[in-house]
């Protein structure tokens, strides 16, 4: 019966995630919108815009190979690959054992090389310039993330998601503040890996500071919808992250327990819609910063997440 | 199995004696390579064998030095080392066959022996044969590096090799004496019987990890690694760059963890953790700035070689911690890691070899677009690019996972400073990991994609058969070792156990690698299935709506102007350069690190001069180690032309000086016993 639930908690998982990723998006735009005075979007207009541009033949540059049209697949395949091992509503879904959290990171990471590489392939000078920024930035954030990960696992004993989840879940660590500074490091990783405000503008195309949209420039048609579902997969994991180990509660134990799982797709919409509220908040509050100031801000969340570590290493002397 | 890898080495030595005799005639180099090729699948096969079936018994050469009798010996650790070799050597040797018909005789007789020189140092089982195959392989790799010396570019990097491989000698001699203790006796068994305590332990620390380090390259000791490398022929760099700086860091496992490292203080380790998790970011950010092929990748192995010294430094902290389990982890991490990096690296040197041949250049701003003229390597080159960016499921990952998790659970030691310190370098590692990323992008990218930078490269074309096998073979082995760490931790159990005493069993089934009970867990199938599956689902959806092939047209590119005629591959100022990919992080970190320069010169208001950015930086270990060193060497050299003046009673009075310093030591030491 576990097995059974087990499979079947991870498809609607995965169906979920999916169906959420542009609405997310949306929803985060629309709540913007609605922050600014303005009456926005609908928010599934993303929904929308995904549909029409897959029905519509992708035009490539002449010199353009393979890559262009390889990668957008590989990025949105490692993205929901990723996807697939963040717990959401419930706990034991199928691919719960293979949930670690540096084999996420390791799957970002290649969604994102697939996106810088093909940026470059057709040789503008946007591409290449994104792609530079996006690997650089990258490798400001992943040592923070890697620092917030081993504050986890010093807590939980491992860095498989599952299990850190589950300690969280069960109360047993207590308010800590290693993990509110953890919790501030991982929302500014979330902030420069998705490419929001104040590292980049997601609205904006053609701007000299831009990182994201300049190396889907080249691209169109279902190519574009790739690269845009593969955007809003990638926001929708990390909040979906920070949720299942910061607010874990009212999630479905494992087995079978429909009225769990119930409960849990509540309470999961719930704060998802919350992060979402917080997010749009946050960018409508604050201004896009200068391309250069990014390390300091990426370097704030490093040195906290080494503050946090430390913090613990010596709670841990003490207790 | 020892006779059989004797007989080889003998075959080697041979195939270098009459290397001479037929050099000039056409199959003199199919001979060498072929030979080398033939020997380093038997040394890959005979290491997977011992892996396998176990250790054989120890044998003694037919001949001895004053010292005592020569000894080799094929236990886990250099049957594993072995195998790294063998591959490496397989494939490079290959590359040879393919591309170096026409080598010169003095690259045909070193190449052999720098082989059985490695191999030698590989199988020793006494301080003496050791360092007999290191010498070797320091003198031979000297010729390969030196053999173009008509440049003085390469004059300069051979005599810089020269003397860090005088330096290595000079530390690694007195270690093994050390090691060997006042009875003299240099067989491994016996120093295993005695480890050394106190200053003695100290002393043979600080010395193994600068002589292993300074033909490792370990920072700070890895100036000659950048600039040797690319002055070798491309399947030698392969070489030196995949096993000969793994042999070296065979020596620092063998001497530090293996027979000094039982009954050791947890510092043991620290040396080899600070100094490898710095030579990874400096090695990695290093990559990221040059715009030379082969000397990116020197870079990157400066940052792969303090990866596995950052292994082999925890396995040496937990065991001394009593942490068995972990040990076992971080020495099974470092082991895999050096395994992974001898088969990408030599797939990415011999791609860099066959750019070089097919477009005629190594310089990144030179080349571009290859992709299409060169496919094969591409998609070789692809693989290996990946991999060194430590991306899932390669191999890259695997050991870089467990490495981080061998990190993760370092706080486990209890010092706080060397939690301190690990926490640091966790940071540091991570930070290497994902500069190299960057660095495989940006050597990817400008070398294969985008347009071509020069008409050369738009002329490239891939190798014969032969040199399209040589990347194929470590492209294949490159993916096949990411899916399967488990298995080749399993099969380098003994290894684990003569370094830290335990191994990984248990923890490594053949689809998942456990840190512990209820620990982390990576289950390299499990994630490439799904991520086969997630590309095959995403593939199925997407293509039913819109079965259409693209369009072509013109690169949209914000809507720039076409080139002019004259420029058939568009402007090429307009496509990232060299310096442009490498700018961010080079303002990010390259200072204080790497000094970086940059002066902008603006034309004055009304002038067509051009503007100009000038970029620079420097490697500290030339303003810091080296330029001191030279200046020291300058004031002795001063201070000892002097003794030239003297008189001949002063000239007499210094061998009578140091008689009787001499003697005054003799009375203090029996003294003192």
């Amino acid at each position: 019966m576990s097995a059974v639930a087990a499979v079947f908690t991870q498809m609607l998982h995965l169906a979920l995630v999916l169906a959420a990723a542009p609405l997310v998006v949306g929803g985060v735009r629309w709540l913007k919108a609605r922050m600014m005075g303005r009456i926005g979007p609908h928010p599934l207009q993303p929904w929308r815009d995904l549909l029409k541009l897959l029905r519509k033949r992708p035009v490539m540059a002449d010199n353009a190979s393979w890559i262009s049209r390889a990668a957008p697949y590989l990025a949105v395949a490692a993205v929901v690959a990723a996807l697939a091992l963040v717990p959401s509503f419930s706990r034991a879904m199928l691919f719960a054992p293979l949930s670690d959290l540096l084999l996420i990171a390791g799957l970002l990471a290649l969604g994102r090389v697939a996106l810088a590489l093909a940026g470059m392939d057709v040789g503008t000078a946007f591409g290449g310039l994104g792609a530079a920024r996006e690997m650089s930035f990258a490798a400001l954030a992943e040592p923070a993330l890697l620092l917030v990960a081993l504050t986890f696992a010093i807590l939980a004993g491992t860095t498989g998601l599952e299990a850190i989840a589950a300690t969280f879940q069960d109360g047993a660590v207590g308010l800590r503040v290693s993990l509110a500074l953890a919790l501030i490091a991982l929302c500014a990783v979330a902030v420069a890996e998705n490419a929001r405000i104040p590292v980049d503008n997601p609205a904006t195309h053609l701007e000299l500071t831009m990182v994201h949209e300049a190396m889907i420039l080249e691209s169109s048609g279902r190519h574009l919808a790739l690269w845009e579902a593969a955007a809003a997969l990638q926001l929708t994991l990390w909040l979906a992250l920070i949720v299942a180990v910061f607010l874990p509660f009212g999630t479905a134990p494992a087995g079978f327990a429909p009225l769990g799982w119930m409960l849990g797709l509540v309470a999961w919409v719930a704060k998802m819609a919350l992060l979402c509220f917080v997010l749009a908040f946050f960018e409508s509050a604050i201004a896009k910063m200068r391309v250069f100031r990014v390390p300091e801000f990426l370097g704030v969340a490093l040195l906290l997440g080494l503050l946090g570590a430390i913090l613990l290493f010596v709670s841990t002397r003490l207790a | 199995m020892l006779t059989v890898l004797l007989s080889t080495l003998a075959a080697l030595v041979l195939l270098a004696l009459a290397a001479p005799w037929l050099a000039g005639r056409a199959p003199a180099s199919a001979l060498v390579h072929g030979g080398s090729a033939a020997a380093g699948a038997v040394f890959a096969l005979l290491g997977l064998w011992a892996l396998a079936a176990g250790p054989s018994e120890a044998m003694d050469l037919p001949f001895g030095t004053s010292f005592g009798p020569l000894g080799v010996a094929l236990d886990g650790l250099s049957a594993w080392f072995l195998l790294l070799l063998g591959i490496a050597a397989l494939c490079a040797s290959l590359f040879g066959l393919a591309h170096e018909a026409r080598a010169p005789a003095r690259v045909l007789v070193a190449y052999p022996l720098f082989l059985a020189g490695m191999a030698l140092t590989l199988v020793a089982a006494d301080g003496v044969t050791l360092l007999l195959g290191f010498e070797a392989m320091s003198l031979a790799s000297w010729v390969l590096v030196a053999h173009d010396h008509g440049n003085a570019g390469n004059r300069r990097a051979a005599q810089l090799y020269l003397v860090f491989a005088a330096l290595a000698a000079v530390c690694l001699v007195p270690a093994l004496g050390l090691l060997a203790g006042p009875g003299g006796d240099l067989s491994f068994a016996a120093i295993r019987e005695s480890p050394p305590q106190g200053w003695q332990a100290a002393l043979i620390l600080a010395l193994v990890v600068a002589g292993a380090g300074a033909k490792a390259g370990l920072v700070p000791l890895h100036a000659w690694l950048p600039l040797a490398h690319p002055a070798a022929p491309s399947h030698v760099s392969a070489l030196m760059s995949a096993a000969m700086t793994k042999v070296a860091l065979y020596v620092a496992a063998r001497l530090l963890l293996d027979l000094g490292g039982p009954a050791q203080p947890v510092w043991w380790g620290v040396p080899l953790v600070a100094l490898g998790a710095a030579s990874a970011v400096l090695g990695a950010l290093r990559a990221n700035l040059e715009d030379e092929g082969k000397t990116l990748l020197a870079c990157s192995t400066i940052e792969n070689v303090g990866l596995v010294a950052v292994g082999l430094g925890l396995a040496a902290c937990f065991r001394a911690a009593d942490l068995g389990a972990l040990a076992a982890l971080a020495a099974g991490a470092a082991l895999l890691h050096a395994l992974n990096h001898a088969v990408f690296k030599t797939l990415l040197f011999l791609g860099m070899g066959e750019v070089a041949h097919g477009a005629a250049s190594r310089r990144l701003d030179r080349l571009g677009g290859l992709i299409h003229p060169m496919p094969w390597t591409a998609a070789c080159v692809l693989v290996g690019a990946c991999a060194a960016a430590s991306l899932p499921p390669l191999s890259g990952f695997a050991g870089e996972w467990l490495l981080l998790q061998a990190l993760i659970a370092a706080w486990r030691v209890g010092d706080l400073t060397v939690q301190m310190l690990v926490l640091v370098a966790t940071a540091m590692v991570a930070l290497a990991a994902a500069m190299a990323a960057a660095a495989m992008v940006r050597m990817f990218g400008l070398i294969f994609l985008g347009r071509p930078r020069t008409p050369r490269a738009a002329g490239g074309h891939d190798g014969p058969l032969l040199s399209r096998m040589s990347l194929l073979v470590p492209a294949v082995l490159t993916v096949l070792l990411g899916l399967l760490p488990g298995p080749m931790l399993a099969l380098g159990a003994e290894a684990q156990r003569l370094l830290t005493g335990e191994a990984m069993e248990g923890r490594a089934g053949f689809a998942v690698v456990a840190v512990g009970d209820g620990a982390a867990a990576y289950w390299p199938v499990g994630a490439a299935l799904l991520l086969a599956v997630a590309l095959l689902a995403v593939w199925a959806l997407v293509k039913r709506p819109a079965a259409s092939e693209p369009d072509r047209g013109p690169a949209w590119d914000c809507g720039f102007a076409a080139a002019p005629q004259h420029l058939p591959f568009g402007d090429p100022l307009t496509q990232p350069s060299a310096a442009g990919m490498g700018q961010p992080l080079r303002r990010m970190l390259g200072n204080p690190m790497l000094s970086v320069t940059e002066s902008v010169t603006m034309p004055e208001p009304g002038t067509t001069a051009p503007a100009r950015i000038e970029m620079g930086f420097r490697d500290p270990s030339f303003a810091l180690l080296l330029a001191p060193l030279a200046a020291l060497r300058d004031a002795v050299v001063i201070r000892t032309e002097r003794l030239r003046d003297l008189s001949i009673r002063q000239c007499l009075m210094l061998p009578f000086a140091a008689l009787v310093a001499l003697l005054v030591l003799i009375a203090w030491l029996e003294g003192g016993a």
